[in-house]
């Protein structure tokens, strides 16, 4: 007995059978649904129709080792919807998974039934059978993890194309609050957006507040110095706010430094400094 | 008209064809005086510009060049520059080669760290160009000349 | 031969540099400046370089030698308008331009160079 004569055997017997596994299968499913619509049982019935079919009539091309194979093409651009259709509604990755492997009990019963002779057949064809849907269990996971990478790439994306939040604080004061943490693709990117919005705004100082940036490295401190210097090549100054004391011990153990650049602890305090520096100052008002 | 300048320049380096398999499009530019640093300039910008180099990157590369090219006239005695468009595969990039037979670099460790100084210095700024592109590479032999390689890719 | 025009306004000398200088005429107009200013008195020198969108460090040492002259000249030198992508790659190259005031415009360069002549 071939592979191919076994394969053929499987498909046919699937597909005679077709209905009585489908609802087995189905079954099964519904019991392990905790919270179900009949709209999500109606859509889980044809999710198991559908692949069913599709197995059944791919397994009778006789590639029961390599999922990759062109003949299994249909199946698995079913599995990668239905991955995609569940991931949607709320189903985890095992859940999904699941779905794929429950397929196996159904499928046992009835190649048990039909080799019932034939025990070195039915070894074979339930060891096939069994790494097929494996395989098929396997993917559904895959498909699930690429498509949140694909979401977190591009999520990556538009972070990095956030433009810096820019805040006037007063004529002439700009108050740039850096948020999150800055690898050094971003630190670039963001840099130059700082030294953009100080020529746009004509500003000739520019706070730097880094209050909402958990932690800094020798690369993001170079880039901070970078920008300073570069801005002071245009005309402008900037004023680094926002300082926490790990933050304040990693520039000090980095021998950053930041002798010639004016600090302070939080934005109002840098806030005061620039008003100084124009020329104005506060003054609380009497009430008569 | 790249075997024309470069017999004419008459330095042997590999710095030359090293990049040949992802190269298109070189162009050779002489390089004797003055005038010639600015349309390097010239031609360096449009290359910048049509690979999509961003404002940052193009001011960097074309900063580069011109030191590097008004070292060729100023130390190297005159040479030449090609400029080329490259690609690797993923990538593109412009690279250009800056070559002379002048009497080439004697301590090449004291010109890369060389920085500038204001009011005259005689400093080759060869580590400032270094920072302002992504691939650096320098052939001297004294006595005989100098090339000097250098890529910048789009990110 | 070329040269970059140089508007006089009271004591003060406005420059617009507005071409892709080749050495020889940056070195014409180091000369000029000079020249300049001790013919108009001038006690600030504004360079506008808005318009430049390369800075090498044959410019800027330039800019930094007319500054020094001017001084010694008795005059302030401001350069106004560095465009971002210009002094980035400045700050990259280690070309400080120290000596050397700068502003963001025409405007606050006028200013500063009021401040500091007292008036």
């Amino acid at each position: 007995m071939t592979t191919k004569d076994n394969a053929t055997r499987i498909s046919q017997l699937i597909q005679v059978h077709e209905a009585e596994i489908g609802s087995q299968w189905i079954s099964q499913l519904e019991a392990m649904i905790v919270r179900g619509t009949s709209s999500s049982r109606e859509q889980l019935r044809m999710h198991c129709q559908q692949f069913l079919s599709a197995f059944a009539v791919a397994t009778g091309d006789g590639e029961l080792e390599n999922i990759e194979h062109r003949s299994w093409d249909e199946v698995r651009d079913l599995l990668t919807d239905i991955s995609s259709t569940r991931a949607k509604s709320g189903s985890t990755p095992s859940e999904t998974a699941s779905f794929v492997f429950s397929l196996k009990q159904p499928l046992f019963a009835q190649l048990t039934a039909a080799f019932a002779d034939e025990p070195s057949t039915l070894a074979a064809a339930s060891w096939a059978v069994s790494s097929l849907l494996d395989k098929f269990g396997l993917f559904t996971i895959e498909v699930f993890q690429k498509a949140r990478d694909q979401i977190i790439v591009r999520q990556q994306q538009e972070l990095l194309e956030l433009s810096t939040p820019v805040v006037k604080l007063w004529d002439g004061i700009l108050a740039l609050p850096l948020i999150g943490t800055l690898d050094s693709a971003r630190t670039q990117v963001v840099m130059e957006n700082i030294l953009q919005k100080i020529v746009d705004t004509g500003a000739e100082i520019a706070i730097i507040d880094i209050t909402g940036v958990p932690m800094v490295d020798t690369l993001v401190a170079q880039h901070l110095m970078k920008t300073i210097a570069a801005a002071r090549l245009m005309g402008a100054d900037c004023i680094i706010s926002g300082i926490r004391p790990q933050i304040a011990q990693t520039i000090v153990h980095l021998g950053v430094n930041l002798e010639d650049v004016v600090t302070k602890a939080t934005l109002a305090d840098a806030f005061l400094v620039a008003l100084e520096r124009t020329g104005a100052s506060v003054t609380v008002a009497r009430k008569n | 008209m790249s075997t024309a300048t470069d017999s004419a320049v008459g330095f042997e380096t590999n710095l030359l064809e090293r990049n040949a398999r992802q190269r298109t499009e070189r162009m050779s530019l002489p390089l004797r005086g003055d005038e010639d640093v600015v349309g390097l300039r010239k031609h360096v910008r449009e290359r910048a510009v049509a690979i999509g180099l961003s404002l940052v990157d193009q001011t960097k590369l074309i900063t580069a060049a011109s030191e590097l090219a008004r070292n060729t006239i100023k130390y190297g005695g005159g040479g030449a520059a090609h400029l080329d468009k490259l690609t690797d595969g993923l990538r593109q990039g412009v690279g250009i080669v800056f070559i002379d037979n002048g009497p080439g670099i004697v301590d090449l460790t004291l010109a890369l760290r060389d920085g500038y100084t204001t009011g005259g210095g005689l400093g080759l700024g060869l580590g400032g160009s270094k920072r302002l592109v992504d691939e650096f590479d320098i052939d001297t032999r004294p006595g005989e000349g100098t090339a000097i390689a250098v890529v910048k890719w789009k990110r | 031969m070329e040269r970059i025009p140089i508007l006089r306004m009271g004591d003060l000398l406005l420059v617009t540099i507005q071409v892709d200088m080749h050495d020889r005429l940056a070195m014409t107009l180091q000369d000029d400046l000079t020249e300049r200013i001790v013919r108009d008195s001038a006690k600030g020198v504004l360079i506008d370089i808005s318009a430049l969108d390369l800075v090498d460090s044959f410019i800027g040492r330039m800019i930094s030698n007319t500054a020094a002259m001017a001084r010694v000249l008795d005059a302030q030198t401001v350069v106004v308008g560095m465009q971002p992508a210009v002094a980035i790659t400045l700050v990259e190259l280690g070309l400080t331009l120290t000596g050397v005031k700068t502003a963001l415009n025409v405007e606050k360069g006028m200013t500063l160079l009021g401040k500091n002549l007292n008036r």
